[in-house]
């Protein structure tokens, strides 16, 4: 019976041409549109860390005051004191801090032209807590950390470009005239959005090449990407820097119950509450815990254009579907003899109801694949709103396809309830007696 | 003559489509002026003006690798000898910072020392004097660096400068309805003051993202070279020579010196960029959001004209009797027009009122989560006139071809 009003289907969408193609097309458009944005917005919302996300918590601490401060809000990220002071409590399993660092690299011998190349100052414990895997070799300890070591970590495609893909583990590289002997080699591993390294940044950028140890980075000056600094800043040289009030290192800590949670969170308050004893804070202490998606969402991670134009997508699929409400009504019930005369030869309302749910079906259809086709031209169009690293995660996989289809075949049955239910209802006897 | 009341009757006996109609014009509208607004605003924003000549005017970063402190200066000085020498260049600068760069130095300045708020937060160039006549920016007072000013220093040893230069929105806010010049001003809570020594007509701040509007025209210009953060050199061509210069710039720089970075590729982080491609990755998003909601908006006007024009049709097709009876019973072929263009007009009015509130409320929800600004009325006036006038276009076919039904069709059975 489906095959038979499939072919129905099929056969009355070629009867009003034009009646059809407006529908397809507000179906194709109107999917298509939705399914563009949202596939931007699925790779931006995304958990990046989804096994480990209620575990990983960074902590913040006000250290500029009620009037210096963002609204009530702790600075985003640590200065050099509070840092270290939370790194010398140790009171999480696994601990961090982290900042981005720019150096240069000779990618083949001296000769060569120095190529920039992007990564990032972390303590040893960065790897296991962030699930890092590793190709080759591996991170580095706590030992490693405490004797300032000179080692780096490469990512897979840094290793690709300086070595050839081949085992570096225990081959010594140069970044910014400093020697380091490699560690390990990352596999592939790029959390989008980046969450852990949100400090004046967006979470979307580009590939990280190395790792290096925090406390090595500071031993050579490696300045932080971005600091933002209160007060006076008429601080001589680098310690002087290090002691102001700039803050740019980000915490990570790993708690893996309610009562670490609750635990680290006093810890927080009695050291914000020691500062205010010791006259470093003049204010009450004002400190946040937040995991992973608590940070996302606290810092907006998600592009207002992303949500904007997601929503204005659904309202356009919303009106595309009023008007595909209005078309199907005029389409069959155009028909009202004929129903009339199946109605009298005994098919019940409920055939003569499945009947047009699965016409509707048919152009639900004939409009998913519109829509793919232009979901297709469209992702390839993303870049024109978003950065390219945003831009280019945006793709067309399976799922995304039959989602599509899916919702382009259910948004218009829904649709269809009604003119269907009104088609159902057609008195036999009226249709019978005009003709 | 227009007779509502039979337009009335007849609309209840097809209250699906009505309400049908109604609706999408009342959620189109919706959209279509909160698009429409959104799109002004976007194209205000991006149409700000830089404050400098743009046209000509080539950016270049360079990162040194292997050099620090006072070592880069005399680089750098090699560097602008250099540039300078290349054909069709007019003049070289250095600069930290320079309009719609993408990011930078901004901090809090204010008229007192130790001011416990500052009077309000400016962004920074650290600049030497060519600069300001390579941009092209207009100096309204005062006068500009000289060579002897010019300090070398690194970003951690940032000492108080003598002399400023501010933009004249940042004099006007810092000393309203007096001169700034050759008054003091602290930056970044120092202790010693620095004295305003030139006001340049207007300069744009280093970033178009909306974070930064509030202080896009608050400018302070120092005399520095900052030895350890990704300075420009910012080059105007005589007219015309621009892509011959883009093409032999990184050259002629690495073989003077080859240990350093000079970004490759096209986008925000490439380190050669004209100032028209500075300009438009600042406003990419702007841009694109302009385009893309132009586009939905079409789309959407299209799709519902092509739906009233679909429910209409029905409807004449539905009634061809009953106009064949008016017809017979004297009806013009301009009572039947104006019928159906009526009955248009009347759902299209009660949809656009109801699309009026709705737009209204789906703008303060926007003001709410995206600190958009309230929708203006002007807007949804245009919304409405649009709405009023594609409902009367999309009848206006299907109500003609009623228009010609003949009397003959009221004698017919169906």
């Amino acid at each position: 019976m489906f095959a038979y009003y499939f072919e129905l289907g099929l056969r009355s969408l070629r009867r009003n041409p034009a009646l059809t193609a407006l529908m397809v097309m507000a179906i194709g458009f109107g999917v298509a549109a939705s399914m563009i944005t949202y596939s931007v917005f699925r790779a931006v919302s995304g958990n990046p860390i989804p096994e480990k996300s209620a575990q990983l918590f960074t902590p913040q601490i006000d250290s500029w005051g009620p009037q210096q401060n963002l609204k009530g809000e702790p600075a985003d990220a640590l200065n050099y004191i509070d840092a270290m002071a939370l790194m010398r409590a140790h009171r999480a399993r696994r601990q961090t801090l982290l900042y981005g660092v720019g150096m240069s690299v000779l990618p083949s011998g001296n000769d060569s032209l120095p190529v920039a190349a992007n990564g990032y100052a972390v303590y040893g414990d960065f790897f296991p807590m962030f699930e890092v895997p590793f190709l080759y070799g591996g991170g580095w300890n706590t030992a490693d950390d405490d004797r300032r070591a000179a080692v780096v970590v490469l990512s897979e495609e840094f290793n690709q470009k300086l070595f050839d893909g081949a085992n570096s583990v225990g081959r010594e590289i140069t970044l910014d005239g400093h020697d380091y002997r490699i560690a390990g080699v990352t596999r592939h591993w790029d959390p989008q959005p980046r969450f852990f390294s949100l400090f004046n940044t967006s979470g979307f950028k580009d590939a990280t090449d190395f790792y290096l140890p925090f406390t090595r980075a500071l031993d050579v000056q490696a300045n932080p990407g971005s600091n933002s600094c209160r007060g006076h800043m008429d601080f001589s040289g680098w310690d002087g820097w290090l002691r102001s009030s700039c803050v740019w290192a980000t915490p990570w800590v790993e708690l893996d119950s309610a009562v670490e949670v609750a635990r680290y969170g006093k810890f927080l308050e009695d050291y914000a509450t020691d500062q205010q004893r010791a006259g470093r804070f003049a204010w009450a202490p004002n400190v946040r815990l937040r995991n992973v998606m608590q940070w996302l969402d606290y810092q907006h991670v998600v592009p207002p254009e992303s949500r904007i134009s997601l929503l204005v997508s659904l309202g356009f699929f919303a009106i595309c579907l009023v008007n595909t409400i209005g078309l199907l009504l005029a389409k069959f019930l155009r028909r009202a003899g004929e129903i009339g005369i199946r109605r009298a030869l005994g098919a019940s309302r409920r055939e003569i109801y499945t009947q047009y749910l699965i016409e509707a079906a048919t152009v639900g259809l004939a409009g998913g694949v519109l829509g793919l086709l232009l979901t297709t031209v469209g992702i390839s169009g993303v870049g024109l709103l978003f950065q390219p690293q945003i831009a280019r995660l945006a793709h067309l996989d399976f799922s995304l396809v039959a989602l599509t289809l899916a919702v382009a075949i259910l948004a218009t049955v829904v649709a269809a309830f009604y003119p269907a239910w009104r088609a159902a209802r057609v008195q036999p006897a009226w249709q019978l007696k005009s003709n | 003559m227009l007779q509502i009341k039979p337009v009335l009757a007849a609309l209840k006996r097809h209250k699906a489509g009505t309400v049908l109609i109604g609706l999408q014009i009342a959620l189109t509208l919706a959209i279509v002026c909160n698009a429409l607004f959104l799109i002004q605003q976007k194209v205000t924003h991006l149409s700000r003006t830089t404050g400098i000549v743009e046209s000509d005017l080539l950016t270049v970063g360079s990162e040194w690798t292997n050099a620090s402190g006072v070592e880069v200066g005399s680089l750098v000085r090699t560097d602008l000898q250099t540039l300078r020498q290349l054909p069709g260049v007019a003049d070289v600068g250095v600069s930290y910072g320079y309009p719609l760069r993408g990011g930078g130095w901004n901090d809090g300045v204010s008229t007192k020392p130790d001011a416990k708020q500052s009077a309000a937060l400016a962004w920074r160039f650290f600049v030497d004097d060519h600069v300001l006549s390579v941009l092209g920016a207009k100096l309204i007072a005062g006068r500009n660096f000289r060579p002897d000013e010019i300090r070398v220093v690194d970003s951690h040893n940032l000492v108080t400068p003598a002399q400023l230069i501010i933009t004249k929105a940042l004099a006007d806010k810092v000393y309203p309805n007096q001169s700034a010049l050759g008054k003091p001003l602290y930056i970044a809570a120092a202790t010693s003051p620095s004295t305003i020594i030139g006001i340049i007509d207007h300069l744009q701040g280093g970033s178009a993202s909306s974070w930064s509007d509030a202080i896009s025209d608050y400018v302070v210009l120092e005399p520095k070279l900052l030895t350890d953060k990704s300075n420009a050199y910012l080059v105007r061509a005589q007219p015309g020579q621009l892509s011959a210069i883009t093409k032999v710039v990184r050259t002629a720089l690495f073989k003077t010196n080859r240990m350093r970075i000079i970004p490759d590729g096209e986008g925000e982080g490439a380190g050669v960029r004209s100032f028209a491609q500075v300009r438009e990755q600042a406003y990419k998003s702007d841009r694109g959001m302009a385009i893309i909601m132009s586009v939905i908006c079409a789309v959407l006007l299209i799709i519902t004209a092509a739906g009233i024009v679909g429910l209409t049709s029905f409807w004449v097709s539905q009634r061809r009797k009953q106009i064949g009876v008016r017809r017979a019973l004297g009806a013009t072929r301009g009572d039947i027009l104006s019928y159906f263009l009526a009955e248009n007009f009347l759902i299209s009015l009660g949809g656009v009122l109801a699309g009026i509130v709705l737009a209204l409320g789906m703008s303060l929800w926007l003001v709410m989560h995206f600190e958009t600004q309230r929708l203006s009325l002007p807007y949804v006036l245009v919304g409405v006139l649009l709405l009023l006038l594609l409902g009367q276009a999309a009848t206006l076919a299907p109500a003609l071809r009623a228009s010609r039904v003949s009397p003959v069709e009221a004698t017919r059975s169906t």
